[in-house]
């Protein structure tokens, strides 16, 4: 059949001359080709300690910030749950309480905000979804673990650290 | 001189098992330190160069041959062949004949005068080709022969009739 | 033979034990660094500094690991194979002249433990005997990839005995002596009545075929046909675990380190050096000889491991080709060349 591309060639298969069955030619050139790479460096990134530079949209793990008061910005309206295609966000919503004020910058707040890291597919849907810029992907590698309940991230885990510390 | 009964019996004692071991594996591996005892005979007989040669030929070679076949085979008792009553009468006038040729034999035992050797270093390399090459050379050379007619041959068995060419 | 003369042969040879066992540990770790840098890589790098520590925890790991020995397998041989395997590794090393005399107090300690006077014999037949461990731990498995791997092993090995044996032949031709002391004796130096004096240079051919037929005998790529394990799974150790596998691996790095030793030795003039005659000191020299021996040994064992990280496997019928249609006859033809050149131009 005709080739639509052209590019199509037709190799002949000759038979070996001396010195290619002779091997010793191939063999010496392929211990030279080795040889050379024995001096390269090596491209190895040793992970614990050195870390490979992530892109500058790298989606890692969750964090949910703070204010510039350091109050909680999250008010639990739950659109990220709702824009999460794995359905990985839960939460529970209370009533901030008189006195919390510097704690929660909304009248509403999450009292528990749980992730699945295992359904999580850091799609980045719920930082897109968020009105009050509250939850951002810009965390680590979200690490390894024994058990599949250790991967249900609480707030614990989430939240930033407070400014003042 | 010790040294020499001791050897002597553990050769005898591993024939002995060479031809009373029931799976044939384990009676070739006995045949294997039969002839490793052979080769330290050979050495206390000063034969060093025999020695080796006995032990790369036969123990390396060709008992490593021998068990090589053997592994092959199917060795199950199922597959063991059902041995005709004549085969077994056989075997029974054989062993008797080789009975009385052994006490015959023994009866015509005397002890003879040890061998001394002229040249206590026959058994080394350099004496041995000297040997070899001038005494016997005749002989040496026929066996060669003999080897080579015997790899033609093989050789010749081994290869398959080519299969006539196709015309169009 | 004075007890003290006993003491010294008995702490050279637990010496030369410790020795080849330390040296083929830590071939365990250098192949595997080595293949690192071959492939880009870093390699073990974890246990100690650089991961020196690496063979001692492999070690660790083999002999905690269960032992087992499957229900069908021939019990008391599936023990006598590794133990074979690595006996008959071990006892080569009894014949390499290790180094010139020592003289320590007016007592002239040889650096040998013994100089039997037909020693390449010696080396060949245990070499021959090593097959003696695979085939028989590889039946004795009860395993159809296990007995595939002792055959292959079976064949391969006697096929290439042959042409061993013969390329030492031309090399006998040169030297006239069966004896690997005496031969590291004549490669005195580097360069002799205007010629150089290591045999590697009157028998190239000859350490060609010596050093693949080497390849061969020690199972080691490209010729790793009986524990390919794209083929034969494990080849003939599928079926062992924990220091039974243990031994069979490190058979193979031990026999690695010998027939090094023995390739300096009959090839690279063993412990000679060049120059070596400008030092005075005899003991210095001796001493300088067993560190040169060590170098050229360490050379051929990163040759063994540059090969194996480079070549491919040998296809199995390729493999016969090559030892009995091309090595053998082409050891034959340098017997003949060796003959003739020695009649004609000495």
């Amino acid at each position: 059949m005709e080739s639509l591309s052209n590019k199509k060639k037709q190799l002949e298969i000759k038979p070996l001359n001396f010195w290619e069955r002779a091997y010793l030619p191939a063999i010496a050139k392929g211990l030279s080709i080795t040889m050379s790479h024995f001096f390269k460096k090596p491209v190895t990134i040793k992970y614990p300690e050195e870390k490979r530079e992530f892109s500058e949209n790298f989606r890692g793990m969750h964090s949910l910030k703070r204010d510039e008061q350091g109050r909680e910005r999250c008010t639990a309206c739950g659109l990220c749950a709702l824009s999460c295609p794995a359905e990985a966000i839960t939460m529970t919503a209370a009533e901030r309480q008189k006195g919390e004020e510097h704690l929660y910058r909304e009248e509403k707040y999450a009292a528990v905000y749980e992730i699945n890291m295992l359904r999580c597919i850091f799609c980045g849907l719920c930082e897109e979804a968020c009105p009050k810029e509250a939850i951002y992907l810009d965390g680590d590698i979200v690490p390894s673990d024994y058990l599949r309940k250790d991967f249900i991230y609480g707030k614990d885990k989430l939240v930033e650290a407070p400014l003042n510390q | 001189m010790s040294t020499f009964y001791f050897i002597a019996f553990l050769s005898i004692f591993f024939s002995i098992l060479v031809i009373s071991a029931k799976n044939p594996v384990h009676s070739i591996l006995y045949l294997v330190l039969t002839f490793f005892t052979f080769t330290i005979h050979y050495i206390l007989l000063n034969a060093q160069f025999l020695a080796v040669v006995n032990f790369i030929v036969y123990m390396g070679a060709i008992l490593v041959l021998f068990l090589y076949t053997l592994m092959l085979i199917n060795l199950n008792k199922e597959a063991e062949p059902v041995k005709p009553f004549m085969v077994k009468i056989a075997a029974v006038f054989g062993g008797g004949i080789l009975a009385v040729a052994l006490v015959s034999s023994l009866k015509l035992l005397g002890v003879s005068d040890p061998v001394v050797l002229k040249n206590p270093d026959l058994g080394l390399v350099k004496n041995l080709g000297k040997v070899l090459f001038n005494e016997f050379l005749l002989p040496f050379e026929i066996s060669s022969v003999l080897l080579l007619s015997a790899m033609v041959g093989a050789v010749l068995l081994a290869t398959k009739e080519k299969e006539p060419k196709a015309t169009i | 033979m004075e007890l003290i003369d006993l003491l010294i042969k008995i702490a050279l040879i637990i010496v030369i034990f410790v020795i080849s066992l330390v040296v083929a540990m830590y071939s365990t770790y250098a192949e595997r660094k080595i293949a690192a840098f071959f492939q880009d890589r870093v390699g073990p790098n974890r246990a100690g500094p650089w991961g020196i520590l690496q063979p001692l925890a492999d070690g660790g790991k083999m002999f905690l690991k269960e032992e087992i020995i499957p229900t069908n397998a021939t019990g008391f041989l599936f023990i006598v194979g590794p133990s074979l395997a690595i006996l008959t590794a071990c006892i080569g090393s009894a014949v390499i002249p290790w180094g010139q005399n020592l003289e320590i107090g007016g007592r002239v300690i040889p650096l040998q433990v013994t100089d039997i006077n037909v020693g390449i014999l010696y080396i060949f037949g245990v070499v021959s005997l090593g097959v003696y461990g695979i085939m028989i731990g590889g039946w004795a498995s009860n395993n159809k990839y296990s007995l595939l791997g002792a055959i292959r092993a079976a064949s391969q090995n006697i096929s290439y005995e042959i042409s061993m044996g013969l390329s030492i032949i031309a090399l006998l031709m040169v030297t006239g002596t069966l004896s690997l002391g005496e031969i590291a004796k004549q490669q005195h130096g580097f360069w002799a009545d205007g010629y150089f004096s290591w045999n590697v240079f009157k028998q190239p051919l000859g350490f060609l075929l010596f050093i693949v037929c080497a390849f061969a005998e020690t199972n080691r790529s490209p010729f790793d046909l009986p524990e390919c394990e794209t083929e034969l799974v494990g080849g003939y150790h599928t079926e062992y675990s924990s220091m039974k596998l243990g031994f069979y691996l490190f058979a193979e790095y031990i026999n690695m380190f010998i027939s090094s030793a023995v390739m300096a030795t009959l090839y690279f003039g063993g412990y000679n050096f060049p120059f070596m005659d400008l030092i005075h000191s005899p003991n210095l020299v001796a001493i300088l000889g067993v560190v040169a021996l060590f170098i050229k040994i360490f050379m051929f064992i990163f040759f063994f491991m540059w090969v194996r990280w480079t070549l491919p496997r040998f296809r199995y019928d390729q493999l016969m080709d090559l030892g009995w249609k091309t090595l053998i006859p082409l050891a034959i033809a340098n017997i003949v060349l060796t003959g003739i050149f020695m009649t004609f131009f000495k």
